[in-house]
């Protein structure tokens, strides 16, 4: 079970100051951190948590809320106070100096703020620093660089000097750096923080690409919400110093433990963090192919909406009618819904972010259907849903019913129409 | 209040009478090793005709600064020979060699101990305060008695002056390199030993450089001193001038430590900014043969 943590952390702190091991003892005393601050500052406080393999972990929190401190513990370029931080299995915490280096060398690599990259070698020779620390040959390690640098599209500037790159290209370079190490886990403080928006969102998508090919562990640390949401497969909450929520985007949004996580998320832009299936609705107003136009209209006067939902004999989605069309069918006493079934019916996979909704969503009044690879559907999400969620009110406070395009035909009408219908209907 | 008397002196007078006699065999050695080092550069600088000399120091100033250099080089040398101040000139630059590569030898280590423990560096500093501080004639005094009259107490001297500003701008170089950088040599496992040598020594240097620019021109300000022990060069024929009341030697003698000074401070500061124009030339022609080698 072990193989699939990548890094663990269990009950971390870190103070600074004079006096860090009597800071830590108040603070698991149940001092709070003002008591304590004549001893020294507690950045970390009691944090917890396991990353698996193949996530990517967001530790997000405001400015001074002990983000760096946790990361530069994880691999032991701060000492933990007080707790154990595990990577690949083996405690790094309390070990000899020669070890630790081995840990970094193998298991842990880290791409900074500022780049950190070395000013007075090339960019190959950047990208290529942590296989020469390993001990590879020259040859050998240029040769991997030189793939590194293609794959985080650098291609020509090899021999370039840091300072003859952008900052987006120089923090290339360090994920390139990172990257080449070849180790299992990377660890990124604010990486993207020093670049402008457009790159930023440029570099976090490469890097979606990236780890999503390579299967890295990445911890990612960020005071940007938008970004946190974007990139986390999980998200941890810190506030002075101690983790408040750990969740994945979703739950974080939906969910907020309490205040400041709430506070926190007030802004964030939830087009694109919120998917189709954290809005959808249970689909009611739903008919089979074969249930035929009278069970179709019965279905809307109940339900009392304009619209219902077809799907085939296999369950699988097949789009929308509409009452009117419905209602000609039943008159005209055809029992085939197929003819009249609505092809400009959107239907939308249940993680398609929110923001990919709002166009088709303005186009038609339909609600959009929601359905899985084997096109079965899941759920709806009305137009009315689709705002609630963007406007940031919630849409599960409870049993409110959830408003539907309104009939478009008066239910008397379709009862008479039924009724009169089934009358012929006996009578042949 | 009058009868009150620190006995300072007497305690250093005494301490410096102990060490002689405790430790003669050490000063000796030093005295050996120090003058033999003077005397082998001192012989690889006065045996050649004076112009081989000129030659090379303008081959140097070519390669450092560029071609206006390299003629002031030439035409100030060429004022030296010209006031017959030659040999005295290059028994100066022996001294000066000698006490400056010993200072710097002694300093970088120094300099990097201090930057790396915050502990070393308090106890450095005051010390360093008080060797540069110490008026220069002080010490002279127990450098006399260790190591008697002639060229070493001279280079002695020379190095204490002269070390400070190499171990202050070598702890100030090293602390000063961007703490992410050094960081990342860390997060990737890299040694101490491998982080000093690829990436604190590197980008600290043109800080180290300052330093080492510093020292030379502060054992140069020390030739006159080192005459007055019996040093010889330059600094002997400023004293003796000092002494007859010989404007034109004493002026002479003066230009010519001038002329050598300004020829050193250029010189090392050109290597301290490291963009030379050989410099220059290398990396072109590096760069040139690791595209061919990557095409
Ligand atoms: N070396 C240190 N010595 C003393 N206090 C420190 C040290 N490093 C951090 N701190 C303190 O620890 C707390 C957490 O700092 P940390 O740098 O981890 O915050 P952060 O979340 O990374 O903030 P930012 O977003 O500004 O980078 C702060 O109060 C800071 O002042
Ligand atoms: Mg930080």
């Amino acid at each position: 079970m072990t193989e699939t943590i990548a890094v663990k952390a269990d009950r971390l702190y870190k103070a600074f100051g004079r006096r860090p091991h009597e800071v830590v003892k108040k603070m698991k005393a149940g001092s709070s951190r003002d008591e304590v601050s004549s001893l020294g500052t507690a950045a970390v406080i009691d944090a917890s948590f396991e990353v698996h393999r193949g996530e990517i972990f967001v530790v997000m929190g405001l400015s001074g809320s002990g983000k760096s401190t946790l990361i530069r513990m994880l691999n032991g370029l701060l000492d933990a106070t007080s707790g154990t931080v595990t990577v690949a299995g083996q405690p790094i915490t309390g070990i000899p100096a020669a070890q630790l280096r081995d840990v970094r060398r193998k298991n842990i690599s880290m791409v900074f703020q500022h780049f950190a990259l070395l000013p007075h070698r090339s960019v190959i020779d950047n990208v290529a620093y942590g296989l020469e620390v390993q001990g590879m040959g020259r040859e050998e390690r240029l040769a991997k660089a030189r793939t590194i640098i293609r794959l985080v599209g650098l291609d020509g500037w090899a021999d370039s000097l840091p300072s003859e790159l952008s900052g987006g290209m120089q923090q290339r370079v360090g994920l390139g750096r990172a990257l080449a190490a070849d180790t299992d886990v990377l660890l990124m403080d604010e990486a993207f923080s020093a670049l402008d928006p457009l790159i930023r969102r440029e570099m976090q998508e490469q890097l979606i690409e990236l780890q999503a090919e390579l299967g890295k562990t990445i911890i990612f640390i960020t005071h940007d919400l938008n970004e946190a949401m974007f990139l986390g497969d999980r998200i941890a909450v810190m506030r002075d110093g101690r983790i408040v929520q750990i969740g994945t985007p979703e739950e974080i949004l939906t969910d907020p433990a309490n205040d400041y996580v709430a506070q926190f998320v007030q802004d964030v832009d939830r087009a694109r963090v919120l998917t189709a299936a954290s809005v959808m609705e249970p689909v009611r107003a739903v008919v089979t192919t074969t249930g035929g136009p009278r069970a179709a209209l019965r279905i809307m006067r109940d339900f009392q909406t304009s619209a219902a939902f077809v799907l085939n004999r296999d369950g699988s989605f097949a789009g929308v009618v509409r009452d009117r069309d419905v209602l000609k069918l039943v008159k005209a006493g055809d029992a085939d819904l197929r003819s009249i079934i609505l092809g400009d019916a959107v239907s939308v996979s249940p993680d398609a972010p929110l923001v990919e909704l709002v166009e088709p969503s303005v186009e038609s009044d339909l609600a959009i259907a929601v359905v899985d690879e084997k096109k079965r559907l899941l759920g709806v999400i009305p137009r009315v849903t689709l705002l609630a969620a963007l406007g940031n009110v919630s849409t599960n406070t409870g049993d409110l019913p959830v408003i539907e395009p309104a009939a478009t035909i008066s239910v008397s009408m379709i009862t008479e129409t039924l009724r009169e219908t089934a009358l012929e209907g006996a009578a042949l | 209040m009058n009868d009150f008397r620190l006995p300072l002196g007497t305690i250093v007078e005494g301490f410096i009478d102990w060490i002689t006699d405790t430790f003669g065999f050490f000063f000796d050695f030093i005295r050996a090793a120090f003058d033999g080092a003077y005397e082998l550069v001192d012989f690889l600088l006065v045996t050649p005709p004076f112009w081989v000399i000129i030659v090379l120091a303008a081959g140097l100033a070519l390669a450092t600064r560029g071609w206006k250099f390299m003629v002031g080089t030439i035409l100030g040398l060429t004022v030296i020979v010209g006031v017959d101040q030659w040999e005295n000139a290059m028994d100066t630059l022996a001294l000066v060699l000698v006490a400056s590569v010993l200072a710097i030898a002694f300093s970088l280590p120094l300099g990097i101990l201090a930057a790396k423990s915050t502990v070393a560096s308090n106890i450095i500093r005051p010390i360093l305060d008080f060797m540069q501080t110490m008026p220069a004639f002080v010490y002279l005094i127990p450098a006399l008695i260790l190591f008697r009259v002639g060229v070493v107490p001279g280079i002695v001297a020379t190095i204490i002056f002269a070390m400070a500003p190499g171990v202050r701008l070598t702890e100030l170089g090293i602390r000063g390199v961007d703490r992410e950088v050094v960081e990342a040599g860390q997060a990737f496992g890299a040694s101490p030993w491998r982080i000093l040598r690829q990436i604190q020594l590197p980008l600290a240097m043109p800080t180290i450089m300052a330093g080492i620019n510093q020292v030379i021109m502060l054992s140069l300000s020390m030739v006159v001193i080192a005459g007055m022990v019996g040093a010889g060069g330059l600094g002997a024929d400023v004293v003796a001038s000092l002494n007859r009341i010989d404007v034109a030697l004493g002026f002479e003698a003066g230009l010519a430590v001038v002329i050598l000074a300004i020829f050193l401070d250029r010189l090392t500061a050109a290597l301290g900014t490291g963009d030379t124009p050989l410099g220059r030339i290398l990396a072109a022609r590096k760069r040139r043969s690791q595209q061919a080698l990557a095409a």
